[in-house]
């Protein structure tokens, strides 16, 4: 082929030697500074094979004499935002917590952080989105057995429900009506329709009419005397839409027969408070949250304050809504 | 070209050494409109980010601002947000099109004259020129010894270069940041560490493309000139050698001894000897020629010396050329400047010009959208209703605090409020503070009777307190469990 190179007339180029269908192609001498930089490329790389991992072993790869890793890398990062992040830790922890929302600020990086603690200790129950399942309570809602404060939600937290050998845990137990003999079989019947009825599921009834009766003697030290439940015992209210583990007649009935004893580990004794009081303000966030009476002014006149530089709302006359909050709840 | 001996050096077979160029300093019509093109185009850029434009209190008063970190263009009246990107984009096809409208029109007249990689070649052969002096001085100097004159002009000749490099590179970042502050900050060694870099690597891009590698970048890096090759056509203007009036050469002694055989050019070289590319025009349009026109100049004051029309080197289009040759008349310039060509690119070009400016004087500047919490859909409230949650995003794109106002239309019974207000004093609407250019973010409640469909839409409006008109609306579902029970 090499005898057929040409020198091209109207370039003054040679040509390389090859003919397709009479295409020839030019051999244009390259500019010596793209050598150049052709050269100063494998020099570079060179140099950073020898500084970074590159080459990949059977099991390994080497390591680089920098020692440089993405995982390192990733480590530092944490770390240096784990730094970042610990006065804000301090703050939370050093902050009563019942002044909480009068710092929307700290009260915010609260909620994200427990957003993030929530989806690592507490989606295993309560679900991705905080809805519980039966058994599970949801907590969005703004139905709260042990009480739905900051201050309540976050002795819950560190205390748990029902923990074996803890004396400060939330606890209560109801009787297993029919397993212990309590009451007959008819008349569990009997207060499952009168319980239906407080609820509205069902119409009055004789049967209910008989299980009224049998509530008011049975029930009411803890349900109350309007059946609408009792904090200080986990004591659920049975008049609302709202149930743990279901108003059917199937799993009233169980629930009666042999009782409930949901339980919640404590997690005082596995975390930090810091991730406590995140994830305190996170649950109080979903919807469901429920003022604290006493920080009421205090509430106000920071959010007056911090109206001007973040993005604050008000629900129209909101301070005669922040006063009238607790009684309802 | 080369000649053919030299091609096969051995040397040559693997790499070409750059040939030095030294142009020859030319005056003349087209030097001189350089010279202006120059002044104006360095203007804009150097004076640019120094504009101010007042915006109030709450945006920055720079006329022509890309604030990164906020991610925000400002350009005089005209501010842009992320999501209006389109107009960048629009802004940028109008520039393409634009460009090939001029090159279809008047070939690379981009490239001869406002191209920066040919202002700043231009403008530091000016520098080179003053310093090593003339072409021919400059030959000298370049093949002299080096010794202490040398030295001492190399050293001024890149000194100055550099600092042009430093100020080109300088006032780039000006336009990123707020102008005077960035200046204080950089010379008191305050800026950010990207404003430095940047400013590094424009000085060293500007000092070597401009003083070392100059057509270089043009022939081997640029692709322009391969995409202009295929916008122009035999209408475009293109700087010409009229070879059917200079061939054969003839210096003007020989012309004198043979009157009648010898054409015009009198082979002086004067139009190589200016030419910034080093190409020889005489041997026809090439890829080198970036059609600056500076040996039009040269070869017009030579053809005046020696008494002899102008015009040898020309701006003709290709058609020209050819009626030229048969002795007929130019085609009449409006007739090649009117053509399907331009003037489809000049309706493009002028059609997204004015949806663009229609676009502009329409937008509204605030905005909403709704994200529906997918987990959970909805939750049951203890008194039988129903809650849904979304997270609002309220745009607020002017330069001023606003209040706005959410209200909601569709869903019967309904009620709604924030994550800072309460249920039981909730209603049809809520009001919400967003600072100034900025997006406000809620987080909205809205709770309905339980007895309704599983799957509702209905819609969430936003409205500005202080401008009723300005209002947007969105629409979403809100979501019931199918039958309790
Ligand atoms: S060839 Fe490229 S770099 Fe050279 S003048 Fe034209 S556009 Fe500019
Ligand atoms: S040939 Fe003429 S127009 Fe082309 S680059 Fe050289 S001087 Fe400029």
């Amino acid at each position: 082929m090499v005898d057929k190179q040409r020198v091209d007339e109207a370039t003054g180029t040679k040509t390389v030697g090859h003919e397709w269908d009479g295409i020839e192609e030019l051999d244009t001498p390259m500019p010596r500074w793209w050598l150049w930089t052709l050269y100063a490329t494998i020099i570079w790389g060179i140099i950073y094979v020898i500084l970074y991992p590159a080459w990949p072993l059977v099991n390994s790869a080497t390591e680089g004499v920098l020692g440089w890793s993405s995982r390192g890398e990733y480590e530092k990062s944490v770390a240096a935002r784990e730094v970042e992040l610990e006065p804000i830790r301090q703050a939370l922890v050093s902050t009563d917590i019942r002044k909480l929302s009068g710092s929307p600020e700290l009260l915010q990086a609260a909620i994200e952080g427990g957003r993030s603690a929530f989806k690592v200790h507490c989606v295993q129950c309560h679900g991705a989105g905080a809805a519980g399942s039966k058994g599970y309570p949801n907590l969005n809602d703004d139905e709260w057995l042990w009480g739905g404060d900051m201050e309540a939600i976050e002795y819950t937290l560190i205390h748990g429900i029902r923990n074996p050998d803890h004396p400060d845990t939330r606890f209560s137990q109801m009787p297993a009506f029919g397993r212990d003999g309590i009451l007959q079989p008819n008349e569990i019947q009997d207060v499952v329709s009168h319980v239906r009825v407080l609820s509205g599921r069902e119409q009055p009834s004789a049967s209910s009419a008989r299980g009224a009766v049998l509530f008011e003697a049975n029930c009411t030290i803890c349900h109350g005397n309007d059946a609408k439940g009792d904090r200080t015992q986990g004591a659920p209210n049975l008049t609302d839409a709202i149930s743990l583990y279901g108003l059917d007649r199937a799993s009233l009935t169980e629930t009666v027969t042999n009782s409930r004893y949901g339980v919640m580990p404590r997690w005082g004794q596995r975390l930090d408070p810091a991730t406590i009081r995140m994830l305190t303000a996170y649950v109080h966030s979903l919807g469901g949250g429920e003022t604290l009476p006493a920080v009421e002014e205090l509430n106000e006149e920071t959010l007056e304050q911090v109206n001007g530089d973040a993005v604050t709302n008000e629900a129209e006359q909101s301070n005669t809504a922040r006063s009238g909050q607790d009684e309802q709840s | 070209m080369s000649n053919p001996e030299e091609i096969f050096d051995p040397q040559l077979q693997l790499y070409e050494k750059r040939k030095g160029v030294y142009p020859k300093a030319v005056d003349g019509t087209f030097r001189r409109l350089k010279w202006v093109i120059m002044a104006v185009t360095l203007g804009i850029y150097y004076i640019t980010p120094w504009i101010r434009w007042d915006r109030g209190p709450y945006a920055p008063d720079q006329a022509v601002l890309v604030d990164l970190a906020n991610r925000r263009f400002f350009m005089f009246g005209i501010e842009i947000w992320p999501h209006e990107f389109y107009y960048v984009a629009g802004m940028l096809v109008m520039a393409g099109i634009g460009l090939f409208l001029v090159t279809s029109a008047v070939g690379r007249a981009w490239c001869g004259y406002s191209c920066p990689q040919t202002v700043w070649t231009d403008l530091f052969q000016h520098v080179e020129r003053a310093i090593d002096g003339d072409r021919n001085a400059q030959f000298r100097l370049q093949d002299a010894p080096w010794g202490p004159k040398k030295i001492a002009k190399r050293l001024s000749k890149w000194t100055i270069w550099l600092l042009l490099s430093v100020a080109t590179g300088g006032a780039w970042i000006f336009y990123f940041a707020d102008a005077p502050t960035l200046a204080r900050d950089f010379f008191t060694g305050e800026a950010a560490f990207v404003a430095y870099a940047t400013v590094g690597v424009l000085t060293a891009t500007t000092f070597i493309f401009g003083g070392f590698m100059r057509e270089q970048v043009c022939i081997y890096m640029c692709p322009w000139p391969r995409i202009q090759a295929a916008m122009m056509d035999e209408n475009s203007l293109t700087v010409t050698y009229k070879d059917w009036r200079g061939e054969p050469r003839g210096s003007v002694k020989k012309a004198q001894a043979q009157p009648g055989s010898f054409g015009d050019c009198i082979d002086c070289n004067q139009c190589v000897a200016v030419c910034p590319t080093g190409i020889d025009i005489r041997e026809g349009p090439q890829i080198g020629c970036i059609t600056c026109a500076l040996c039009i100049d040269a070869c017009d004051n030579v053809m005046d010396q020696v008494g002899r029309p102008r015009g040898l080197i020309d701006y003709v289009t290709e058609e020209d050329a050819e009626r030229e040759k048969l002795g007929q008349p130019h085609t009449p310039v409006l007739k090649t400047l009117f053509r399907p060509r331009t003037i489809l690119y000049f309706s493009a070009w002028g059609a997204i010009g004015l949806a663009m400016l229609f676009a502009v004087g329409n937008r509204t500047r605030i905005d909403i959208s709704a994200n529906h919490d997918r987990n959970p859909l909805y939750v049951q409230l203890a008194d039988g209703d129903v809650r849904n949650a979304y997270t609002v995003n309220l745009r607020n794109m002017e330069n001023r605090p606003r209040e706005m106002e959410i209200s909601m239309s569709g869903l019967h019974g309904a009620v709604l409020w924030t994550n800072e207000g309460l249920r039981e004093t909730a209603g049809q609407n809520v009001l919400v503070k967003v600072p100034a250019d900025s997006v406000g973010r809620v987080r909205l409640f809205v709770a309905a009777p339980g007895d309704g469909p599983a799957r509702k839409e209905f819609k969430l409006t936003v409205q500005a307190k202080d401008d009723r008109t300005a209002q947007d609306t969105h629409d979403v579902f809100f979501e019931r469990p199918e039958i309790a029970e």
